[in-house]
């Protein structure tokens, strides 16, 4: 049993690995890839040669892993007669179709592309019929539509290959859906969504209430994919893919997933009135207009692609008849259609390739051309058209004598003997027209190729299809007799009527059906001939009936329209509406659970406080206040009063016990002080007083966002008030604190937090500021500031002036001797700002300090020479290269993070030890250090490389006017 | 004390909401930052406010952890300390490339409303 269970799962699991394989050889590697694919085809039909034996007993072959257990959910692979029989069809047809696209193919084609896809494709296909398991069939349902979706888009240079690609992907990926919402419906009506317990429970699906409803999701999913009308318009339009694409997905495979479906719920689902009313009509109507828009192509595929459509109509007719008989006509035409269609299909894309052109008009007379491929096409189309002595001719039998039964007692049912006649003239008529406008008639001349009979091995699949067409045809019984026998008993399990295969039944009703249809077949094309030669595209009639048409505009209208409006509604792309909704909403919810959770503010006092940290926020709130009204005309000022409020909070932090935290906000103070400096000069000027400020709607406006943020502070300080005085209990911070030494190694718990306990978060934030200056940087490389701010600023013009007017023209000692003595001390300071930085950096696992506040300090020395001498004085003498100090950074954090891995260790596991060395004394050399190594370079890079991708932005903006005025002068002389 | 820090929040946060729903983006930068003190207060806040006792082990003082303000809020908030001197670069640098782009600093990018 355990040899099966790795059978079976071979079985799905070889063409996904073919398919990683495929997709890593090189661009131009035809041969080695059709070899893989053979060979993994190969594999497939072996391994289901090996298991046939067990196939035909009753009971099904299971493989089962666990997959969701918690949902009850199991991953099972179940072979039985119908599955075995997808599978042969499946890696039997995908091995000719891999043989035939070898030499399709052109060696432009990127062929890793096709062969990996096809090989998913045939995975996603396998795993469908082999599914024990309503989810998983789903799961692979799906992946057959994304397969599908990318094979038909394989060229995607062309807007017709992607347009229907799209449109497939929209009509059956959203059948899926309906698919999965019948599925999930279905597996609760049973209470399993095990395949085996769904198909014994029959009856207590179809007396459910449900079962309507999930009938009819069921039935969307199948009806989608198997293009039954009025779904079909997909498959046509599919007829960009690659003609091996068309072969094997829509008309052997993909296409027959739907009916594939149909007949594996079949004993599950069939035993009510409702499944005749759902499918059958839809069957009928398929089957008719395929057949007569079939007629009426010109495009050779195309008249393929509705006889697909027509056929698969002809299918699923059968299933929904209910009847037993009726189901065994349809599993056997499921195997006889895919034999003649692959084949007509490979027939025509080897007539597109030798020709040059699918138009049917302008082919003709390639009788003497091409004679196999003539001949090998002809007897496939008659195959199609039901001539006796073919399979096509067997199942067609089988279906007329099913519509002459009773089954539903209607006028439908009544009609259907007459419907399936007039059905049939048509495809003869079609299967007539291909043979006779193709291939006889005057011999066409104005061909964009000389045609003849491709190599042998492209026609080679073509052959072995048309002889099993023959073979079968002939002798029935002994060749598909065991095979269909097995694949029906699964179906219908006990159920199995009694059937013959004989090709010969006497002079029965079917027969003159046959007759008949024959007959009309005939009369109809020679009736039609001349209007066929025309000039028209489409049908007569149903001209007007678009469904590409239809499908268009409602997506135009899902997606465009409706979405718009309802934007239009519910949405602004304005900024304030929207912040004031998130901050409302904030609000609200926090006063909700106040109202729902009354809880009682105690008054406080202010007994105990001190003065002087009164005093101190008495300056801090005056300068939030202040900056907030100044923010919009004195930016200088604003920028200085949040910088006072940053001192504040800083003095808060060392006044309670954070030293830490005082140290990193007064140097993050100044560098954020630095940078808003720094773009202070890219900002627009801004006067005082516009007359549309004091009108009263504005001024309403101002009062309720007051209000808004009135009510916000308020709130948030009753809040903050309300936990300070609330007791602390059960922290997990205790854990930190008595750990920090012992497993840390050192004695600043902040620091051990940071990078040991914590070590990951940090990881991920020094990870954001890396991006986050990079991105500055990136978005400044190609900055180009508003006109008016490329002049100089105002003030500096002034200062020029009257530079010039005290000192004339020419000498500037003003700005020569710019902050001459600050800047001598502040180059001499570098030395040691940086002394400092190592310091922090060195002491700061067991006292105050660490890499984020060394890196900063670091950071301020670089930014001080910058100021004291200017950008391109400290360029000349210093190489600061502060992307490779965030890659650098960011490289030693991972490392040491993954050096744990050596040891066996998770992830950032630290390790420590303290080392005695000579002048620096007991150090710890925890391998945390490292990390905060990397914390620290980081850090200063990131810092680094924002302001001075901003302070060069001046620079830039100079050389860029100086390069301006340099050609002016040098156009003039 | 609390009721100090308390109402600095509310004053700090109340002031940054006010410049959030300013049309400026300059505004807005600084309510993001007067925001975000207001934040790091309140998430250190949390630990409770303790004067003179820095998370810093003392080796002389044995083992009893009661000694200690809470380190978790202090690691929380040193980080996010850092983190929004980032977001403040670069939405400073998107402001100014919006700026140049659309000769505008209104948050939306064209003038209107107020």
């Amino acid at each position: 049993m355990a040899d099966d269970a790795l059978l079976l799962s071979l079985i799905v699991a070889l063409p996904f690995l073919g398919s990683l394989l495929a997709a890593l050889l090189p661009a131009n590697a035809r041969n080695a890839e059709a070899w893989l694919a053979g060979l993994i085809t190969v594999g497939i039909l072996t391994i289901a040669g090996i298991l046939w034996p067990k196939v035909a007993e009753p009971a099904a072959l299971r493989a089962q892993f666990e997959w969701l257990p918690e949902y009850g959910l199991n991953f099972v692979l179940r072979l039985d007669g119908l599955a075995w029989l997808f599978v042969i069809l499946i890696a039997g047809i995908g091995l000719l179709v891999v043989l035939y696209a070898r030499y399709y193919m052109s060696p432009d084609d990127p062929v890793p592309r096709f062969f990996s896809f096809l090989l998913a494709f045939m995975g996603a296909m396998l795993g469908v019929v082999l599914s024990g398991n309503l989810i998983q069939i789903v799961l692979f349902w799906e992946l057959t539509s994304l397969f599908s979706f990318l094979l038909i888009a394989y060229w995607h240079h062309s807007q017709s290959a992607r347009d229907g690609a799209r449109i497939a992907l929209t009509v059956t990926a959203a059948g899926g859906l309906c698919l999965l919402a019948g599925m999930l419906l279905l597996g609760h009506i049973v209470g399993s969504y095990d395949l085996d317990v769904v198909l014994a429970s029959g009856p207590k699906i179809v007396t459910h209430p449900l079962y309507l409803t999930a009938l009819i999701l069921v039935a969307l999913g199948a009806l989608t994919k198997s293009a039954q009308f009025p779904f079909h318009f997909w498959l046509p339009r599919a007829m960009a893919a690659p003609t091996p694409v068309s072969a094997y997905l829509h008309s052997a495979t993909m296409v027959k997933a739907g009916v594939f479906l149909l007949a594996r719920l079949w004993p599950a689902m069939a035993g009510h009135e409702y499944w005749f009313w759902v499918l059958a009509p839809v069957g009928v109507a398929t089957l008719v207009i395929g057949a007569f828009l079939a007629l009426f192509q010109q495009d050779l595929k195309g008249l393929l692609a509705y006889s697909t459509i027509s056929h698969l109509g002809l299918i699923t007719l059968l299933l929904g008849l209910g009847s037993p008989l009726a189901a065994v006509a349809a599993i056997f035409h499921i195997m006889n259609h895919a034999t003649f269609k692959a084949s007509l299909f490979m027939a025509a894309g080897i007539i597109d390739h030798e020709a040059g052109t699918r138009d049917v008009r302008r082919l003709g007379g390639l009788y003497r051309a091409m004679p196999i491929t003539a001949t090998l096409a002809m007897v496939a189309a008659a195959s199609m058209a039901g001539v006796p002595l073919l399979n096509g001719f067997l199942s067609k039998e089988m279906f007329f004598t099913e519509t002459i039964e009773y089954h539903v007692d209607t006028a439908l049912d009544h009609l259907l003997p007459y419907i399936a006649t007039v059905a049939g003239m048509f495809s003869v008529g079609y299967s007539l027209r291909l043979i006779h406008q193709v291939f006889f008639g005057p011999p066409a001349t104005d061909l964009p190729h000389k045609p003849h009979d491709p190599v042998i091995w492209m026609l080679l699949p073509v052959g072995l299809l048309v002889l099993i067409c023959l073979l079968v045809g002939i002798v029935p019984a002994q060749t598909v007799g065991g095979v269909l026998a097995v694949a029906v008993e699964s179906v219908l399990r006990g159920q199995t009527p009694s059937y013959s295969l004989a090709v010969w039944h006497g002079f029965t009703p079917a027969l003159l059906m046959s007759l008949v249809a024959t007959a009309g077949g005939i009369v109809i094309y020679l009736s039609m001939l001349r209007y066929l030669s025309g000039n028209i595209e489409g049908a007569p009639l149903l001209r007007e009936l678009k469904g590409k048409r239809l499908f268009e505009r409602a997506i135009v209208f899902l997606s465009w329209r409706w979405a718009k409006g309802l934007e239009q509604i519910v949405s602004t792309a304005r900024l304030q509406p929207q912040m004031r909704l998130l901050i409302g909403v904030t609000i609200m919810l926090a006063l909700w659970s106040f109202y729902t959770r009354p809880i009682s503010l105690v008054p406080g006092s202010l007994q105990g406080a001190d003065l002087e940290f009164m005093l101190v926020w008495v300056v801090g709130a005056a300068c939030a206040l202040g900056a907030a009204y100044q923010a919009k005309y004195h930016r200088l000022a604003a920028v200085i009063l949040t910088g006072g409020t940053g001192l504040a909070v800083c003095l808060t932090f060392a006044w309670f016990s954070a030293p830490d935290l005082a140290l990193t906000q007064l140097l993050v103070e100044i560098v954020t002080t630095v940078l808003l400096l720094l773009g202070l000069r890219w900002l627009p000027k801004r006067i005082e007083g516009i007359a549309s400020e004091s009108a009263f709607s504005a001024r309403l406006r101002r009062f309720r966002d007051l209000a808004i943020a009135i009510s916000g502070g308020a709130g948030l300080a009753g809040l903050s008030y309300l936990v300070m005085t609330w007791p602390l209990a059960g922290s997990i911070s205790g854990n930190f604190l008595e750990r920090a030494y012992t497993e840390g190694g050192g004695r600043n718990v902040v620091n051990v937090l940071l990078v040991d306990f914590r070590g990951f978060d940090t990881l991920g934030e020094i990870a954001v500021l890396g991006v986050v200056a990079i991105t500055v940087y990136a978005l400044l490389r190609r900055f180009r500031p508003a006109r008016d701010s490329i002049g100089l600023p105002e003030q500096k013009q002034f200062q020029n002036l009257y530079d010039a007017d005290i000192q004339g023209s020419g000498k500037d000692p003003i700005t020569a001797h710019y902050l001459l003595v600050p800047g001598l001390i502040m180059r001499l300071l570098f030395p040691v700002i940086a002394m400092m930085a190592v310091f922090l950096f060195m002491r700061g696992h067991d006292l105050p300090g660490g890499g984020f506040v060394a890196g900063l300090t670091f950071a301020i020395a670089f930014i001080l020479q910058y100021m004291a001498g200017g950008a391109r004085w400290v360029e000349a003498r210093l190489r600061i290269l502060p992307v490779r100090w965030i890659g650098v950074g960011l490289l030693v954090a991972a490392l040491t993070g993954a050096g744990a891995f050596a040891f066996g260790r998770p992830f950032l596991t630290s390790a420590f030890a303290y080392a005695e060395l000579p002048l620096l004394g007991k150090l710890p050399l925890a391998s945390a250090l490292f990390f905060d190594f990397g914390v620290f370079a980081l850090v200063l890079g990131a810092t680094v490389l924002v302001l001075i991708a901003l302070a060069h932005q001046s620079l830039r903006v100079h050389r860029a006017g100086a390069a301006r005025a340099n050609t002016a002068s040098g156009g003039k002389s | 004390m609390e009721l100090i820090v308390s109402l600095a929040i509310g004053i700090l946060a109340g002031s940054g909401i006010w410049l959030l729903l300013r049309p400026r983006t300059f505004q807005v930068i600084i309510g993001l930052s007067l925001l975000s003190y207001a934040v790091n207060l309140f998430i250190f806040g949390m630990g409770r406010l303790r004067v003179g006792a820095p998370p810093v082990l003392d080796p002389a003082a044995g083992g009893d952890i009661s000694r200690y303000a809470d380190p978790l809020p202090q690691a929380l908030v040193l980080t996010a300390i850092v983190i929004s001197f980032a977001m403040t670069a670069l939405f400073l640098v998107v402001l100014l490339a919006s700026r140049g782009l659309t000769r505008s600093d209104h948050v939306d990018g064209r003038e209107g409303g107020s």
